[in-house]
């Protein structure tokens, strides 16, 4: 039943990782670039839900909600800021670019909120039978113990999946975002606004990382400015994992990746996040492209 | 048409650097006869030195190879490790502290070179963001390793351990040197700002002559385009290689001089946020600029003490995240660039007006 | 233009290879046998096969996406063969990398130029100098005298390369400054510099006027003469293919549709009617 139990805990934060991971890779896909600062506007996100429900007494779907336009506000920020100047510049002073800008909102967020821990809030704990607050349901006669959290995590990513997966398939942004990614110059010529749509891309991106803080902190209640940059990593390795540029691929390898690294506690918790990334490397050394991803040829 | 600065003007430009850094110490030594430094200043001279080091070995690889690598502060860890093991086992063996501290930091530098090649080998046949992240994972890696490491010695010799002290099964009269998540504990200061001088000096040759060589060269076409060095007979893996398992070798001899300056110290010192530091270093004194690293480090490193002294050091990671930004704006936006060359020489016209009116 | 996307009818290929007569009965420098490369679905060469004599200037034509850069990668190894065999110098050279088929003996430039733009015009002769000159990376940081000994023979040697097309007083230069016909030149002297039996010259006069095209055409004459090699090249340039190339061969959709003397192309109707149009560019051959 324990394995059980840890095989519903990895899905579950597998599901956080593929959520964080689909922004790496509409990102990437698009602008060709990782985006180090991801991870780091998942922290906002969740900071933000903190203090809306904490200080402000908002309803949590509220701070949700204000979280994601925070967020989104924040990524189309960054890109128009420091992104947008270098989309003709070499990947490493871009990827350098990415690093001051993770480091700018872990510092600033730091200097707002200080680094002491803070704990989130319950909002997933639901009244049971007797009226008490429960956060967590039973199967099997007791033996089964499922938190509300964790089903409504995994629900989460797959109603996000599927509803990104028709976006980009059958609505117009979502068929411009194919196309820029493709060839901007390609796209640019059959008259779709490239800058918007790079916009957009980062404002999804940016928005589901807002859930995804909201989702990873309600799993794991502590938060402080450097909680993102951990998962934002993984979830990095996720991405690639599956395939960078696949939606489909982030699903996969975030899922794969949150059961990988919820064993590899189980048999040793410190090194865990050594196991999570030495699947990293042999996934690139073995495979590059991921699971899922396609192979480039360079054109000489 | 551009022209270069023959190799005269190159091999001018060089001795300024080492005259800089000789100059430097010099001075310092001079001041510190005079008991004119102070001691928080004093405390600074070892890891400034420490630092230079990673800075010029790490603008080796991201400067002149073109590769980020975001994990070099393992390679500082994996020489400090290994040099504060070796200076404690060899206490009654080699008492002379200098000898010492020079043995701890040849075996630091081996060891960490023996890591960047095992790195480096997997690492470097991939590209771009995913050699920089992979970089990363193996920085990690190595702390995580280091973290769960206990080694001890006793009279039958070293002995390792990854789950805690009792498992060392050290005989009587043998002691545990490093002790998993908390490091060492009882290491014996041996470092000097002396060693550390020569150790930037070592470094500065190492990679100035190395630049201007033919390893060099061939290191900065593969940087410059890959697939033009490859079709004139370079070989990839081999001079990107060349370059990483040198500038971990630097690395680790650098990690060994800033243990010995510290009676304890834990693995967690050397993580992410340390390979970033020194990166901070090398693109703020310019990607392939040597001289500017040497500068950025130390400048950078002993700014900490200033902004404390002015209540200002809680915003100084901000600052530097926000200086990261701008020089990379700068360097690499085409409207940057014409701006601030056209400030330049509005500014350089400036003198040579006044030079020419009287 | 209609014509150009139609598919054409094969042209038989001659059973004997296109080969000098001084050539004949020397071990050609380059051979290729059911050379082919299939991109996923897409097959881009096929049934390449093709003799070259190791002192002959041969030619490599056909319209845009034929596949000649194609094989140009194949045979430096950018791309690894699908299917067919490779001998350099009798040598297969199956599995090798670029790096290493270059020091077999093939060297190329390219369609776009690719130099070493933030170096100077010497160092980028002196990195094709790179495996003909040699010395270990330690006699580079201990400055031991082999050292010294070596790189002034590199100096030596590259300004020697240089003063092929006159460019001896461009040393200095960044290379990335130089104009685009003096970088073409560069990328020519950086490929010989690396001692190859077999040039391959991708496009050499492009962007070229004609009496940068009829010097161009006289210095691979010369180099020809002077180094004792084989000359491949890629050109539209009709005047320059039918001027010096000894052997040409006519490649569309990845296929070869002739082979054959300058004269014999011309005079092939497929390969008018196909691929030079109704007016023959350049005029009358040398």
């Amino acid at each position: 039943m324990s394995l059980l139990n840890s095989l519903i805990n990895g899905i579950s934060l597998g599901s956080v990782y593929a959520i964080i991971a689909l922004g790496y890779t509409m990102v990437y896909g698009i602008a060709k670039m990782l985006n180090f600062a991801h991870g780091d506007v998942i922290m906002v996100g969740a900071y933000i839900c903190f203090f809306a429900t904490q200080n402000f007494g908002l309803h949590p779907i509220v701070g949700a909600l204000l979280a994601m336009v925070v967020c989104t506000v924040l990524g189309i920020t960054i890109e128009r800021l420091a992104y947008k100047p270098l989309r003709q510049a070499p990947s490493l002073a871009v990827l350098i670019t990415a690093i001051g800008v993770s480091y700018f909102l872990q510092n600033s967020a730091l200097l707002l909120w200080k680094s002491d821990p803070k704990v989130f809030p319950q909002f997933f704990a639901f009244p049971n039978a007797n009226g008490e607050l429960q956060e967590s349901f039973s199967l099997f006669g007791g033996e089964l113990t499922i938190t509300y959290v964790a089903v409504f995590t995994v629900l989460m990513c797959v109603v996000i999946m599927v509803a990104l997966t028709l976006f980009t398939s059958k609505t117009k942004m979502g068929k411009a975002m194919r196309a820029c990614s493709e060839d901007k110059a390609a796209a640019q010529l059959m008259g779709i606004d490239v800058n918007f749509t790079i916009s957009m891309t980062f404002a999804i991106g940016s928005a589901l990382a807002a859930v995804a803080g909201l989702l990873l902190c309600s799993s794991y209640r502590t938060l402080m400015p450097t909680t993102g940059s951990l998962p934002g990593i993984k979830a990095f390795t996720a991405a690639v994992f599956g395939g960078i540029g696949s939606i489909p691929g982030a699903f996969l390898g975030g899922i794969l990746l949150g059961v990988i690294e919820i064993f590899a506690k189980v048999l040793n918790t410190n090194i865990s996040d050594a196991v999570v990334f030495a699947v990293l490397i042999v996934v690139l050394l073995v495979k590059p492209t991921g699971l899922l991803g396609k192979t480039i040829r360079e054109k000489v | 048409m551009k022209q270069l600065s023959p190799s005269r003007k190159k091999l001018a430009n060089n001795a300024v650097t080492y005259g800089i850094v000789v100059a430097a110490y010099l001075i310092i030594q001079v001041l510190n006869a005079g008991g004119m430094v102070s001691p928080s200043i004093q405390g600074q001279l070892v890891p400034i030195c420490a630092y230079i080091t990673m800075a010029i070995s790490l603008n080796l690889v991201v400067g002149f190879s073109g590769e980020l690598s975001l994990g070099h502060a393992g390679f500082m860890s994996v020489g400090a490790f290994s040099g504060v093991v070796v200076s404690l086992s060899l206490q009654e063996a080699i008492p002379s502290g200098p000898v010492r501290l020079a043995v701890a930091m040849l075996v630091g530098a081996v060891l960490a070179g023996l890591a960047g090649f095992i790195v480096g080998v997997p690492v470097l046949r991939l590209q771009g963001d995913y050699l920089a992240i992979v970089t990363l994972a193996f920085g990690e890696i190595i702390k995580n390793i280091i973290n769960i490491l206990y080694v001890g010695i006793d009279e039958t010799g070293l002995r390792f351990s990854i789950t805690n002290e009792a498992a060392l099964g050290l005989a009587a009269g043998g002691r545990a040197i490093l002790k998993g998540p908390m490091g060492v504990t009882t290491n014996v200061k041996l470092s000097s700002f002396t060693a550390g001088f020569i150790l930037v000096l070592i470094a500065l040759t190492v990679v100035l002559n190395l630049v201007n060589s033919r390893a060099g060269r061939a290191v900065m076409a593969l940087r410059d385009n890959r697939i033009a060095a490859e079709s004139v007979g370079i070989q990839v893996t081999k001079y990107k290689l060349m370059a990483f398992v040198t500038s971990a070798v630097l690395a680790g001899a650098a990690g060994a001089l800033y243990a010995m300056n510290y009676s304890s110290l834990a693995a967690k010192k050397f993580d992410f946020n340390t390979s970033i530091l020194v990166l901070v270093f090398v693109v703020l004194g310019g990607l392939g600029n040597i001289r500017g690293s040497i500068v950025a480090a130390a400048f950078l490193t002993v700014l900490p003490e200033f902004l404390r002294k002015l209540n200002l050091d809680q915003y100084r990671m901000l600052v530097y995240a926000i200086v990261l930004i701008l020089v990379m704006l700068a360097t690499n936006n085409e409207t940057s660039r014409i701006f601030f060359a056209s400030l330049r020489s509005k500014f350089l016209g400036l003198f040579k007006r006044k030079g020419g009116a009287r | 233009m209609a014509k150009q996307f139609e598919k054409p009818k094969m042209v038989p290929v001659p059973s004997h290879s296109i080969v000098p007569e001084r050539d004949l009965g020397k071990l050609p420098v380059l051979e290729c046998q059911h050379l082919g490369i299939d991109f996923g679905g897409l097959t881009a060469v096929n049934e390449f096969n093709i003799t070259v004599g190791p002192s002959e200037i041969a030619g490599l034509i056909g319209p845009n996406g034929a596949g000649k850069t194609t094989v140009f990668n194949l045979l430096t190894k950018v791309y690894q063969p699908t299917r067919g065999t490779i001998l350099l110098n009798g040598k297969d050279t199956h599995g090798m990398s670029t790096a290493q088929v270059n020091q077999a003996g093939i060297a190329r430039t390219f369609q776009n130029i690719r130099l070493f733009n933030n170096l100077s015009v010497e160092d980028n002769v002196k990195i094709g100098l790179h495996n003909q000159i040699r010395y270990p990376m330690w006699d580079g940081i201990l400055r031991l005298p082999k050292y010294w000994k070596q790189e002034k023979l590199a100096h030596e040697s590259a300004l020697e390369l240089l003063s092929i097309f006159g460019m001896q007083d461009l040393a200095g230069h960044q290379a990335g400054s130089l104009p685009y016909g003096a970088q073409r030149r560069l990328e020519i002297v950086r490929a010989l510099a690396t001692n190859p039996s077999l040039l391959l010259l991708d496009e050499p006069a492009a962007g070229m006027n004609p009496s940068e095209t009829a010097e161009l055409m006289e210095n691979i004459v010369k180099i020809r003469d002077t180094f004792h090699i084989a000359i491949m090249l890629i050109e539209h340039d009709m005047s320059l293919v039918m001027g010096i190339c000894e052997g040409i061969c006519v490649l569309n959709f990845g296929q070869i549709i002739a082979k054959g003397t300058a004269e014999e192309i011309q005079a092939n109707p497929k390969v008018i009617e196909a691929y030079l149009g109704s007016q023959k560019k350049g005029g009358a051959k040398k």
